[in-house]
């Protein structure tokens, strides 16, 4: 009796019950977990790809692209004088919980944020204010389906912030229902419908059958915390998931030789740079932080660190964006004449300069303690002592903003995507006010800065170009970066899964998506 | 043990709790790492950056600030998490479920295969099964949890696929918790597919989980063994006449078993509190993870909580071994001291 019992058990284990995930079902595995699924209160790249699923805005990005398009407003205008803008909402939409979509969706989903008498307004921590409602000063419901916003003063990048995760709808119902705790119940009006988080687990959502743009084809995503990039990837190439998120270089080359595997890429809207501190004296001469600039070759820093999966940068943005200044000539690698522009500017070469080094990984900076040797190596080739500096992650933005280092390595996964996100918000002379500095070159050009904020008040697309495009000459010529790289954005799944979308901020909903 | 020595292990706990509390409380804010810096990143503006600080209250004396933990820990509340804005202690009651399915499951592993391998090997000392049980017991408290981890996923998951790869339950099962325990939960619904799907999944991380303590207690239980089996009352059962096995496991293992079970709860305690490589590993929702990602984001809340649940859980495991003492040896249960 023993003997068989032992035998039943023995076989019960073994019993292969492997789960191929069920074709209209999308396993969906990532590194870690989301935070908080009301997106307005999200800073994490986890969350929001979640909550995307699940929410709407008034406008969005392009499938493929950063290009605002419309969502849940149909169309929009704005006043001649720039101040208000008018959009016309979509009709018979629904909310997930059966609440029909009207303007006051809008109006409470956007009050709660910026009004503090709004009933809403103490339910959640309204993170990243700059991008998304900061310089809205009124929301007006004028009929059932047409709501207008006003702001403070004319403000082009507007309409990118109101694409952007920050600004998604809510339903009403479910924002006085579940008051703090809404961002464990979202409840929107996407493609798919919110079921369960079991924290650190997984995250179910179904699909939505009342969707206005056609029920999706998937029935149910399964977003799964695999913490462990070899368990991801094992999972991956055993096909026990759809989706592995988050792979590192190396794991993408193993991916890239498995023959039902698909790695998909596209140009990101990120950048990773680094910041030299114009407010010191021995970095405050443009030419000596120009010989920085021609001392690093970022090609063998591509090739090498960033397994070539990422374009070298010479602008504060990626090409993906509009308006990027193509004609600017990179500063060529090139260490006699990083050495001749060291010496005519006077550099004490006896001095060791500071370079920060960032103690996480990032999209835009994959492995960031080697870059820094690296850069350190291509700088003391040209007589550059360098010493480099490591701080945990919360003391390095602070001290950074505070500017405390000589050179500090730094990044932006993109924002809104608009061009002002990165020279005004990372660029101009207004953001480069310590503390709290998100210039963290410090660097004060009133040439500059006027030129785009004079960009923020312009509404002609071409006009804004050219503006820019005279922008970046400046940040070009003065050289308070050395920007380093555009890392491209890449999703890696089974071949199984069709029309997978991957904007260039790496975030999509997956209406579109199916499965063989 | 009698109602005294009960009270005085109970002050005793109090005190450990306030020790806790106070140095958890303050080593956290000596860490460097501002909490609202790292929620915010990249582009925190300095008024947003001082919002979020008065939100989270960390603009106040850290003596209000403790008072405030301490007052609302009294009533149970351990705070909301500054990473999640959901109650801390709901984040912390299925994690800390799934963290003691595993570890009791590992423990459970690691106490009869290292009991049984202690046996065999001071029964057999210097014997070939001597040293292949001490030899395994070497491999398996130097090999790296991490390397053995993926390597049983691997073969088993990837290379035979015979066992699941990851998780607790197939994923897309659901079956309302009750206690949290996958085991227990399908037992109390009845429900066996999913029992046997629970007890797959927790085999590979279970085994990953024991071979360190499993290591630990075989070599224990050989040399605990080696001490009693040369006693005189050992020589007396056997002259008695009476059968190996009994003499093995009553008389000597019966009085070997005090070092056995202290090691036992001094691991039990290690693996509630040091699961983090397996959890990760396996994907599971553990409790160890959750307390290094908390501690990532500086999430005082979290972090405090985790720890004096973890003091507790130390404080009870010490607790029972003194009983399982008492109920060993008739000597300690006399004089209580």
């Amino acid at each position: 009796m023993k003997t068989f019992v032992s035998l039943l058990v023995a076989v019960m284990m073994f019993m292969p019950s492997l789960s191929m995930a069920a074709s209209d079902t999308l396993i969906w595995g990532r590194g870690g977990d989301s935070v908080v699924l009301d997106l307005a209160q999200a800073t994490d790249g986890e969350s929001i790809k979640a909550g995307i699923q699940v929410f709407e805005n008034l406008v969005k990005f392009g499938d493929n692209s950063m290009d605002v398009e419309p969502q849940l407003a149909e169309s929009w205008e704005i006043s001649p004088d720039g101040l208000t803008w008018t959009f016309h909402l979509r009709k018979g939409v629904k909310f997930h919980d059966g609440t029909d979509f009207t303007a006051q969706a809008v109006y409470d989903s956007f009050a709660r944020i910026i009004d503090k008498d709004h009933p809403f307004y103490g339910y959640g921590k309204w993170k990243y204010l700059s991008l998304s409602l900061k310089y809205v000063s009124n929301i007006e419901i004028i009929d059932d389906f047409t709501v207008s916003l006003t702001t403070e003063m004319p403000y082009a990048p507007l309409i990118n912030n109101l694409a952007l995760w920050l600004c998604p709808i809510l339903s009403p119902k479910a924002m006085a229902e579940y008051k703090d705790q809404i961002g464990m119940h979202p409840v929107g009006t996407g493609p798919f419908k919110f079921v369960e988080w079991v924290k650190d687990d997984h995250i179910t959502m179904v699909r939505n059958e009342d969707y206005w743009g056609g029920a999706p084809k998937l029935k149910k995503i399964v977003l799964k915390s695999i913490p462990e990039t070899a368990t991801r990837l094992m999972a991956l190439q055993s096909g026990t998931i759809d989706i592995a998120d988050d792979l590192d270089p190396d794991a993408i080359t193993l991916v890239k030789k498995q023959k039902d595997l698909v790695v998909k890429e596209n140009a990101s809207v990120n950048v990773g740079y680094i910041a030299m501190n114009t407010s010191k004296p021995y970095l405050a001469d443009p030419r000596i932080r120009q010989a920085i600039n021609h001392a690093v070759d970022k090609n063998i820093l591509i090739q090498t660190l960033f397994q070539g999966l990422a374009i070298p940068a010479k602008n504060p943005f990626a090409p993906s964006i509009w308006s990027y200044n193509d004609e600017i000539e990179p500063y060529a690698y090139d260490p006699a004449k990083a050495k001749e522009l060291l010496k005519e500017a006077g550099f004490d070469f006896g001095r060791e300069i500071e370079l920060w080094a960032m103690p996480v990984s990032r999209a835009y900076m994959p492995d960031p303690v080697k870059t820094a040797e690296l850069i350190q190596a291509y700088l003391s080739a040209v007589g550059v002592k360098v010493k480099i500096v490591r701080y945990d992650w919360g003391t390095y933005l602070s001290k950074t903003s505070n500017g405390e280092h000589d050179l500090c390595m730094l990044g932006w996964l993109g924002g809104n995507a608009d061009p002002d996100n990165f020279l005004y918000g990372l660029l101009s002379a207004d953001t480069a006010q310590t503390p709290g500095a998100s210039n963290v070159a410090i660097w004060k050009n009133a040439e500059f800065t006027d030129l785009v904020k004079k960009a923020q008040k312009t509404f002609d697309k071409a006009k804004r170009t050219d503006l820019y495009k005279k922008a970046q000459v400046i940040a070009h010529d003065e050289a308070p970066w050395v920007p380093i790289a555009h890392t491209k954005v890449v999703r890696c799944f089974h071949n199984r899964v069709q029309d997978v979308p991957l904007r260039p901020n790496g975030l999509n909903s997956f209406e579109m998506v199916w499965k063989k | 043990m009698n109602s005294s020595v009960i009270s005085r292990r109970i002050v005793q706990l109090i005190l450990i709790m306030i020790g806790v509390s106070v140095v958890v409380f303050l080593m956290l804010r000596m860490i460097p790492g501002d909490p609202a810096q790292l929620l915010l990143g990249e582009l925190a503006s300095p008024e947003e950056l001082a919002a979020l600080r008065h939100d989270l209250g960390l603009d106040r004396s850290l003596l209000v600030q403790y008072t405030i933990f301490v007052k609302n820990m009294l009533a149970g509340d351990f705070g909301i998490s500054m990473r999640t804005g959901t109650p801390v202690i709901n984040e912390i009651i299925p994690r800390l479920a799934a963290t003691v399915e595993l570890s009791v499951a590992g423990m459970v592993i690691a106490t009869v295969f290292g009991i049984l391998a202690g046996i065999l090997s001071a029964v057999y000392k210097n014997t070939v099964v001597d040293y292949t049980a001490m030899l395994s017991a070497l491999v398996g408290v130097s090999m790296p949890v991490f390397w053995l981890g993926l390597m049983l996923i691997y073969v088993f998951a990837v290379h035979f696929q015979v066992m699941p790869m990851m998780g607790r339950m197939e994923m897309g099962t659901e079956m309302h918790a009750i206690t949290g325990l996958v085991l227990v939960d399908a037992l109390i619904h009845m429900d066996f597919a999913v029992f046997k799907d629970g007890l797959r999944h927790l085999v590979l991380p279970a085994v990953t989980l024991s071979t360190i303590p499993m290591a630990i207690i075989a070599r224990i239980t050989r040399s605990a063994m080696l001490e009693v089996m040369n006693q005189d009352y050992i020589r007396t059962a056997r002259a008695k006449g009476m059968e190996e096995s009994v003499v093995i496991l009553r008389h000597a293992l019966g009085n070997a078993f005090l070092p056995i079970i202290t090691v036992l709860g001094i691991n039990m305690g290690l693996l509630l509190g040091g699961a983090v490589l397996t959890e990760t590993i396996f994907s599971w929702p553990g409790l160890g993870r959750y307390v290094v990602d908390s501690l990532m984001g500086r999430d005082y809340n979290a972090v405090q909580a985790c720890i004096l649940i973890f003091a507790v859980l130390m404080a009870l495991i010490n607790l029972g071994v003194d009983v399982m003492y008492a109920f060993l040896d008739p000597r300690i249960r006399v004089d209580g001291d």
